[in-house]
């Protein structure tokens, strides 16, 4: 178990074995053979059990919290005589991550059998047999370990009162992670559906540190009265450790201005690897992951063993480097946050950060997984990417110090994950409607549900909630004889299951390493088709292959490859020894600068005093800046405007991360192009956002036909926020997310691919008829609340341009700042949006004309092309 | 890769890059003209052409629980009423899979079969079967056949699978996914040689199928082909290599 490590024994101070909460003996023997003693907030939450409380622990990593999350269950299994009245399963653990459900099964086992306790544990998720699965409905073991998924497929069968009427206790683990999502809206679901089942039923939700405990202490209780007051459960707040050590790498080698690489410090990374046992390097995205993994092994001259660990990596690949880690065969693992959650990592002595870590709550876990003992501190190293992110670092370390937390966001309960639910009950069978909008209100997430949006829903799942009623006799759900509904035909069950759950990812395309075969393509009638059974080095997004054409490489499982063609669904590559590849572009990944570390860096940005303490390269800069034009302030915005090259950009710093910046860029650049100031392009990034064009700004400006605090006024999130929604990119994909978790759209399944595209309705068809003609429809509504709290962040550009107001510094200057050289370097990174579609279309178009006039003149040189291009840049930022 | 030497095979007449709402085709010596909405009018002939409509297709789905929106029918006879407006052919055809299934006629709104018996008043209709429809409803008016020789340029719902000249037909609803700088656009597409023409379908729930996919290379054999695109604005002539595969 996490928190009892072998070290911990000669140092544990064996706190408070005595009182009311004191151990039963084969547990007290139990610590007492391994020299342990049981920790305060273990015997706290044994106290809480004993008069059936539901309980949050918000413990630090390596504080045994798993275990005091299990000891009253195995406590209470121990000496357990109760009768069985159903099929006797008592506990259910629950994981955000399959992979922990396993984790803890193989940690759990241990210690059960050494205390020589009779209890059953197993675990189920999506990767359990189907024939261990259904016998698990039957006799399940007193113990289950899984996933929300599983628990929203288990109650949807007819059997679900019979599996759980014995369910006494449930353990969420990582509950801060899961409640504040829509797998966390469907577990809320789940959970209120499970006390109707077994009312007595007791939850402890295990946390890390956040900031404010409130939402997840109600999540875990019923809301008797949601329109009265909210009901909590109860808190247990264990000790912090010890101070972590961490220090910033700093490095007189010139800091990079913009991007996310590393490349200056991977000699320092790699020294810190030589000189720790073992390292763990976090990154914030894949495609850094590769990067960084690529770089170390290139200067890997005493061939340590350095692993690669991302969430597209196949899993046999990922379990491999976890068996490897937890061997101490490995000295360093190059992972994103696919490892953040809890799992065990065994003797880890350094974990080095590398680009800013986006949220103080993100480096104490990430720091967490250094040294899993509470009592010493752990060690890391954070090493910014660029100029900003030493600022950033510099604020991750002062809020840590400060024992600063983020805050979990709630928001409220989604309604396509509703309707999803409503379906899964109804195959449960018949329900009340008035009893099952109770149940719903609660789950906190969904206690402020009216009435009236809830029936909306279910007329949603019956008929489509149309407000032409056209499908009145296809419905789905209809009413018995004494009002309850009833699923219409059982075929619907089988819809129901194929399509559960809220995970909607992007496709994903198998990547499949094949022999080298040069000179022949794949894929084409005729051609020889490569040896089948290469290595599967893992998943893609679909969009990233789409862009490549066969002979093109890219790094991807820490290699080099070039893509060969595509075959069904698999891209397949050779090995591409080399040093020029195309990085994969990953869309995930990317965390947006927390709000108050935001804070922290405007208010070192405004204090000059502070500036001597960073870095002599960063420290220049700001200097520079502050010669040339002027630093933002810590409550106010400064706002540049200089003519560069041809253009003419406008350049704000709202420090509050890139998802409001990019909002804001949209709205920013939509007023700009009304005003005339015929805008041409965006970008943004987590501290600030440029906006270019043709017009000149600062002359407007000037002249008073440009006023900046109108420009930033608060409407812009009325009118001109919807206007641009609706034809935004943005918003389709938010609206297929929605579709296929609310069951409109069905879930492409693997091998149905290819079952003619022509057959299947595209959710974007859905969308442009559902806007035109149906434009107040539920889940169009649910999509905009989606992106309005999720992609937008539209709630923090609230609070953004409220602060704004009256409170914006204009400086015109002759040439570009140098705070705003990293902003500017952006520029190229970012895709265009929807709207340079058609044009770009009609460049395409262009091009082939441009093409068929150069074979007409016969001469290749390419000059025309080059014009295409030129012209395209005019028109918008382009991607690499 | 196809060819990529054989480009504009369907021959735009001219270049004009400002005015793309439509394209001048050249099929086999005719001349027709493609538009932006995916119809096709051959002026000499005063027909209007359109190819799967797939009326009903929402209320099919939603009789198997997918409750689709229910506004297919009626936007397709919109987009279908406006395409008259602009061409008032006095002959309007219909390319096979006109309805997506045989008990379409039971769903179909009475607001609009009003609507499509508004359009088939003055002019001569023509369903052609296809395999979504090999049966159509008496109620729908028109000549049903199941295919039309007209001026020498046969039209049928399925194209033939050998590399045959004078044809026009419908059924494989192609569609071209774009790729250029960096961006991929998927679009349907008239997709044709020349000599033979693939419609794309018209219908508001219809999906695409790439004309990369096998399907196509029976009929245009080793020539190059040439597609022209659906834009919200315009038609675009795409050159093949900016193609990609699904």
């Amino acid at each position: 178990m996490r928190g009892v490590t072998e070290k911990t024994k000669k140092r544990a101070p064996a706190p408070a074995n005595k009182g009311p909460a004191e151990l039963p003996k084969p547990f007290a023997d139990w610590f007492a053979r391994r020299g342990w003693a049981p920790r305060a907030h273990q015997l706290a939450l044994v106290e809480k059990s004993r008069t059936r409380r539901s309980t949050l622990l918000v413990a630090p990593t390596g504080a045994g919290k798993t275990l005091a999350g299990f000891l009253p269950t195995l406590i209470a299994l121990s000496g357990d005589k109760r009768p069985k009245s159903a099929s006797g399963l008592r506990t259910l653990y629950i994981s955000p991550l399959k992979a922990l459900a396993e984790d803890i099964s193989r940690n759990l086992v241990t210690p059960v059998s050494e205390m020589g306790l009779k209890i059953s544990i197993e675990t189920r998720t999506g990767d359990t047999s189907v024939a261990r699965r259904s016998r698990q409905r039957v006799k399940p073991p007193q113990i289950l370990l899984t996933t929300p998924e599983q628990v929203a497929l288990m109650l949807s069968g007819s059997d679900a009162g019979y599996v759980f009427g014995d369910l006494d206790t449930i353990i969420l683990d990582e509950l801060h992670a899961l409640a504040p999502s829509k797998r966390g809206d469907l577990l809320s679901l789940g959970l209120a559906r499970l006390r109707t089942f077994a009312p007595d039923l007791m939850s402890l939700g295990l946390s890390a540190t956040v900031a404010r405990p409130s939402e997840l202490l109600s999540y875990l209780v019923p809301q008797s009265a949601p329109d009265l007051m909210r009901v909590m459960g109860d808190l247990v707040v264990a000790p912090g450790g010890a101070d972590p050590e961490i220090d910033i790498l700093e490095i007189e080698a010139p800091l990079p201005w913009s991007g996310h690489s590393a490349r200056y410090a991977i000699h320092d990374i790699y020294r810190a690897i030589e000189t720790h046992k073992t390292t763990l390097v976090f990154v914030n995205t894949r495609m850094q992951a590769e990067l960084v993994f690529q770089e170390l092994w290139r200067i890997n001259e005493a061939a340590l063993p350095i692993a690669l660990h991302h969430g597209s990596l196949d899993k046999t690949r990922r379990l491999k480097v976890e068996a490897a880690m937890a061997e101490g065969k490995l000295r360093a693992v190059v992972a994103t946050s696919t490892l953040d959650l809890g799992i065990d990592w065994g003797d880890v002595d350094l974990v080095v950060n590398v680009g800013a870590p986006k949220g103080a709550s993100r480096l104490m876990q990430r720091i967490g997984r250094a040294n899993h003992r509470l009592d010493e501190p752990s060690t890391a190293l954070l090493v910014p990417a660029n100029r900003f992110e030493v600022l950033e670092c510099r604020a991750a370390l002062e809020a840590a110090k400060a024992g600063e937390q983020d805050a979990v966001t709630f928001r409220s309960g989604a309604l396509d994950v509703l309707a999803q639910h409503v379906l899964g009950m109804a195959c449960h069978g018949p329900f009340s409607p008035d009893a099952l909008f109770e149940e719903v209100r609660s789950a906190s997430p969904y206690s402020s549900l009216t009435r009236t949006r809830f029936d909306r829903v279910v007329e949603f799942v019956a008929t489509g909630g149309y407000a032409l009623k056209s499908y009145e006799r296809f419905a789905k759900l209809r009413p018995t004889d004494d009002g309850r509904l009833r699923l219409a035909h059982p075929l619907f069950i089988r819809q129901y299951r194929m399509n559960a759950g809220t995970i909607v990812e992007a496709p994903m395309i198998k990547v499949r390493l094949v022999g080298q075969r040069r000179g022949k393509k794949l894929g084409k009638p005729g051609a020889p088709r490569p040896l089948m059974g290469g290595k599967v080095l893992g998943e893609v997004e679909e969009s990233f292959i789409e862009q490549l054409s066969p002979g093109q490489t890219f790094v991807f499982g820490g290699e080099i490859v070039r893509f060969e063609g595509m075959e069904e669904t698999e891209a397949y590559v050779t090995r591409a020894p080399g040093v020029d590849a195309m990085i994969p572009s990953y869309a995930g990944g990317k965390f947006p600068l927390s709000t108050h570390l935001a804070k922290r860096v405007r208010a070192m940005l405004a204090d000059r005093s502070r500036w001597r303490d960073l870095p002599t390269p960063v420290a220049e800069w700001l200097g520079l800046q502050f010669d040339y034009s002027q630093l933002p302030g810590a409550d106010d915005v400064l706002v540049e405007t200089f003519p560069r090259r041809s253009r003419h950009f406008l350049v704000a710093y709202p420090f509050e991360g890139r998802l409001a910046h990019q909002t804001l860029g949209m709205l920013l650049t939509r007023r700009l192009e009304r005003e005339g100031t015929r805008p041409l392009g965006f970008v943004a990034n987590d501290y600030g956002l440029a906006v270019w064009g043709l017009g000149d700004l600062s002359e407007r400006i000037a002249n008073g036909s440009l006023d900046l605090a109108q420009l930033f006024a608060e409407d812009m999130l009325g009118d001109d926020l919807e206007a641009w929604l609706a034809e935004s990119s943005l918003m389709r994909r938010t609206f297929r997310t929605a579709a296929v978790i609310a069951g409109l759209i069905e879930r492409r399944h693997p091998g149905r691919e290819k079952s003619g595209r022509q057959v299947t309705v595209s959710t974007d068809l859905v969308y442009n008829v559902l806007r035109r003609h149906d434009p107040g429809h539920i889940l169009l509504e649910a999509a905009w609340e989606d992106a309005a709290t999720g992609l937008l962040d539209i709630a923090r550009l609230g609070q953004f341009l409220a602060r704004a107001r009256g409170r914006i510094r204009h400086q015109a200057l002759d040439r570009v700042s140098p705070l705003a050289v990293p902003i500017l370097l952006e520029i190229g990174v970012e895709p265009v949006g929807q709207l340079a579609r058609e044009d770009l279309l009609r460049e395409a178009a262009e091009d082939l004309i441009a093409e068929a006039t150069r074979t007409v003149e016969g001469n290749g040189d390419g000059r025309e092309k080059h014009d295409t291009v030129a012209r395209t840049e005019a028109r918008a930022p382009r991607r690499r | 890769m196809r060819s990529t030497t054989q480009l504009l095979e369907l021959k735009p007449e001219r270049l004009d890059v400002g005015e793309f709402s439509q394209q001048p085709i050249s099929l086999s010596g005719r001349s027709l003209v493609a538009d932006v909405s995916g119809a096709l009018y051959w002026p000499s002939e005063d027909i209007l052409i359109v190819a799967d409509l797939h009326l009903e297709k929402g209320s099919a789905f939603a009789v198997r629980g997918v409750m689709l929106p229910p506004y297919d029918t009626a936007a397709t006879l919109q987009r279908l009423a406006a395409t008259l407006d602009a061409y008032p052919a006095s002959t309007v055809m219909c390319l096979g899979d006109s309805f997506h299934d045989s008990r379409a006629a039971e769903r179909m709104s009475a607001v609009d079969r009003e609507t499509l018996s508004i359009l088939q008043e003055d002019r001569d209709w023509l369903w052609l079967n296809g395999n979504h429809d090999p049966v159509i409803a008496d109620c729908f008016g028109g000549k049903i056949l199941h295919e039309i020789t007209v001026s020498g340029i046969t039209f049928r719902h399925e194209p033939t699978t050998s590399p045959v000249t004078h044809e026009v037909a419908g059924h494989l609803h192609p569609a071209a996914r774009v790729s250029f700088h960096g961006h991929v656009i998927r679009r349907p597409c008239f997709v044709g040689n020349g000599k033979r023409l693939v419609m794309p379908a018209f219908g508001t729930y219809a999906g695409g199928l790439n004309v990369l996919d096998d399907a196509f290379a029976p009929l245009f054999g080793h020539e190059g082909l040439s597609v022209l695109v659906l834009g919200q604005e315009g038609l675009y002539p795409i050159a093949p290599r900016l193609l990609k595969e699904d």
